[in-house]
């Protein structure tokens, strides 16, 4: 089989994997990078990240602010340990990102402009108008482009991680335009594959947001941590899904309900003036609103459309010069896909599937349990954003945690890290071709990829979705069980080598249905309501029993194994989340 | 009264079955709100699995999913069916580029164009982190904040007639990206740029025909910075031609 060895090998090349591979290769030119991805480094989902990211840059701010906001958005279940070392870097992230040509929104004073997003207590989220993750990607993939020790390997699929002696050696990657299956050996890998909001129906994810890197390191023993927590964004278009970010609330819009009442003051995020009022109504956070949409529409408030009922985003009273100047973005999205101009006409919007707090468990180092493997970005959970992240610290923990995921690699490598290839390798590298040669011999399959897909996506849904309960959820576990069994009879159609999408589905559902099991147990298994993990049967967080982390371990075809790791508090002890005008 | 359908020309090209590219019919509902990329989701996920095309964010940024959509460039995820609609639509691969799959193209070569015009700041000396951001003005930043919209979706090189007729040139996408450097206040590399910019394959090659900026689903108009890169070349020219008597 065809080997390629290098120093380092990263799975994905968005802002966590670029920012991760320019660390190494900065650490030292010596080690060889390849950088692989299953689509061109532009196309990652970063791209699609709009209203900022988080850093303390301002002199009426303080990290202690930004910590502060962090930990009561997520309810507490964020480790204050790694917090405290992601704000203290942030700010040089993101200079640095300035250094490296990063568009930046200016104010007059030529200094990098802030805004206000949900659940902060001073505007700290720099921004390039409402493309942020654009830029920010765009950035980083040029900046790539001048150290000559990152190679780049486009359009890879990664199936397996190859594991001896307990060290994660390299990865079997499928090189799409051949089909040739490659061995790519290393003496350290970086996960950085993003989210798996795929694995509902509804989401602002892209296609490629199925959770590859995920199940690659669940599979192979390494536990995905605090998976019951799946954010949803309240304002997303219908149908589509497309997010109209938070950046909008922000500039100062509001959200209605059908009477044209601003709903949120009935949620304990009122009173609505004076407005804009930070950490209050529309600048709450991401979880309580899109909770506050379930009960408006249960109770009959929200409006009708043939895409599913909808509150009103209205930013009409900002103008069309400032939507122009600073929401460009979202007055295209909203009159090419909705054919409603944001400057006349409120915006239909619905809460909708964006972020996976939970992800592969790692230390504040980005390093997971398995040695010589890393992780950083949403397929990450360090963790910084408990049960629910704060908007805008995303974009600033790819860069953060991408950057120690490069450096832990390097120092990994430097400290001994294993090398060479061994028969172990061409083992597993074996085994995990034979199980996709086998599925192009298979002719007898019942099920098909786009039947079973849909049946995850309902269940997950209808089961785990913004409030859940025991029954709901223990139906889902059963459904997602039953799923993985059906899809041992997925019927492959395309036999062809090059670009096979049939293929990278089936592969790529194989992960989602691995992931959502993860979700649907952990969910389950979170006997409380805490952040975005919402019970109807269990309303109160408990943090006698509850204040943990929870651990999924892989089972192979049966339920997965959980346990529960402490969270680490240093210095604020879990209490209430205020918002609203008792937070000012 | 039946549903009404939507009718695609799909070009097919699968190189390990096909000697030559074949037009593939398919018939979809017809929605309204569909765009091209809807449709060709259709058909894969309910009458053909076989058929390929890269995609993925569905809202016009990630530059993964632009087509020939009636031999015009166009991203298929912002081609409404209904500006075609009862018409059928023919679906092709970008025009200029090898067909690697059926509607997937090989982008190695604009990839390679990309990176040759070191798209990124180079500084006269290196400023540490904690001398803190450059100051730039919103001015400033407007000089070159159109060229930094670009998202790579190589439809500017399908409509180029002169791609066409010398695959050499470096091409508009890479071009206006050089001007981008070139025009930020925290760049010094625009001499290093200029080999490959103001090079025969580079800006010269252009005969400002426009078809890049007319397609260009970002407004990034990278004819008027390949037109500024040739204003700027010819003004360095007389400069270096001068400089013995200069001063």
């Amino acid at each position: 089989m065809d080997v390629k060895a290098s120093d380092v090998v990263i799975i994905g090349a968005g802002g966590a994997g670029l920012r991760a591979a320019i660390a190494v290769a900065e650490a030292d030119p010596d080690l060889s990078i390849a950088l692989t991805s299953k689509v061109y480094p532009m196309r990652s989902h970063t791209v699609a990240a709009e209203g900022g990211a988080a850093a303390v840059i301002k002199d009426n701010d303080s990290l202690e602010n930004h910590f502060n906001d962090t930990v009561t958005g997520g309810d507490w279940l964020c480790d204050q340990d790694a917090v405290e070392l992601f704000i203290n870097e942030a700010p040089n992230e993101l200079i640095r990102m300035e250094h490296w040509g990063c568009p930046w929104s200016r104010e007059p004073s030529g200094h990098v402009a802030v805004r206000p997003f949900g659940g902060m207590k001073v505007e700290r989220t720099w921004y390039a108008a409402d493309k942020t993750g654009f830029h920010m990607l765009h950035t980083l993939f040029q900046t790539s482009l001048k150290y000559p020790s990152i190679e780049r390997l486009d359009e890879y699929y990664a199936t397996d991680l190859i594991i001896e002696d307990g060290h994660c050696r390299g990865v079997v990657a499928i090189e799409m335009r051949s089909g040739q299956v490659r061995v790519l050996a290393a003496n350290a890998v970086i996960i950085a594959t993003g989210g798996a909001g795929r694995i509902f129906p509804f989401t602002t994810n892209g296609a490629i947001n199925t959770g590859d890197g995920m199940a690659l390191a669940y599979r192979a023993g390494v536990p995905l941590k605090d998976m019951e927590f799946i954010q949803y964004h309240p304002t997303g278009l219908p149908r589509t899904g497309i997010l109209i970010t938070e950046g909008a609330r922000g500039e100062g819009g509001i959200l209605v309900d059908k009477d044209g009442y601003r709903y949120l003051q009935d949620y304990g995020l009122g009173p609505p003036d004076p407005w804009p009022r930070k950490k209050a109504m529309e600048l709450g956070p991401r979880d309580r609103l899109s909770q506050a949409f379930w009960h408006q529409q249960r109770a009959g408030k929200t409006i009708a459309t043939p895409d599913g009922d909808v509150v009103h985003l209205d930013i009409r009273h900002l103008g069309e010069k400032k939507i122009n100047e600073r929401l460009p973005m979202v007055r295209e999205l909203a009159s090419s896909y909705m054919g409603v101009d944001p400057v006349h006409a409120p915006i239909p919007v619905q809460p909708v599937v964006h972020y996976m707090m939970g992800g592969i468990h790692t230390d504040i180092n980005a390093a997971t349990p398995l040695a010589g493997l890393f992780a950083a970005g949403e397929c990450a959970c360090v963790s910084i954003n408990g049960a629910n992240r704060l908007g805008s610290n995303s974009l600033t923990e790819t860069l953060v945690f991408g950057a120690k995921a490069g450096r832990g690699a390097v120092d990994y490598i430097r400290s001994g890290g294993r090398n060479g290839t061994s028969t172990a390798v061409e083992k597993q590298a074996e085994d995990a071709r034979s199980r996709i040669v086998a599925l192009f011999h298979k002719t007898d399959g019942k099920e098909t990829v786009t039947g079973l897909r849909k049946e995850m996506n309902e269940i997950m849904e209808w089961g785990a979705g913004i409030y859940r309960d025991e029954a709901s959820l223990k139906e889902t576990c059963e459904t997602i069980g039953k799923l993985r069994e059906r899809y041992a009879a997925v019927q492959l159609e395309d036999r062809s080598n090059v670009y096979n999408t049939d293929l990278l589905q089936v592969l790529e559902l194989g992960c989602m249905l691995d992931v959502a099991h993860a979700v649907a147990h952990s969910a389950l298994n979170r006997r409380e309501s805490r952040g975005s993990h919402q019970r109807l049967d269990m309303t109160e967080r408990d943090d006698e029993s509850s204040l943990k982390h929870t651990l999924t371990y892989h089972g192979g075809p049966d339920e997965p194994r959980l346990d529960y790791l402490d969270v680490v508090i240093t210095k604020s002890q879990p209490g209430e989340r205020v918002y609203g005008g008792a937070a000012s | 009264m039946s549903e009404p359908v939507f009718e695609l020309e799909v070009l097919r090209y699968r190189p390990e079955a096909d000697e030559d590219p074949v037009f593939q019919a398919y018939t979809v509902p017809y929605n309204e709100d569909w765009v091209v990329l809807d449709a060709l989701n259709h058909i894969k996920d309910n009458i053909d699995r076989t058929l390929s095309f890269r995609w993925s964010c569905h809202m016009a940024v990630c530059g993964s999913c632009g087509m020939m959509i009636n031999g015009e460039p166009k991203l298929s995820c912002h081609a409404f069916l209904r500006d075609y609609y009862p018409d059928k639509v023919r679906v092709e691969p970008l025009s200029n580029f090898p067909i690697e799959r059926d509607l997937v193209t090989v982008a190695d070569d604009f990839m390679e164009k990309l990176a040759s015009v070191k798209p990124y700041v180079i500084a006269k000396e290196d400023r540490p982190v904690n001398a803190g951001e450059h100051l730039q003005s919103p001015a400033e930043l407007k000089t070159f904040k159109q060229y930094t919209m670009c998202i790579n979706c190589m439809l500017c090189y399908a409509a180029c007639p002169q791609i066409s007729l010398a695959p050499e040139f470096v091409g508009p996408a890479a071009l206006a990206l050089a001007h981008r450097y070139n025009l930020d206040t925290r760049d010094s590399g625009r001499e290093q740029r200029q080999e490959i910019a103001a090079s025969n394959e580079g800006v010269w090659d252009c005969t400002f025909v426009g078809a890049c900026s007319q397609v260009c689903p970002k407004s990034v108009d990278p004819a008027a910075a390949i037109q500024q890169t040739k204003i700027a070349s010819t003004v360095d020219w007389y400069k270096a031609l001068l400089s013995p008597w200069g001063k």
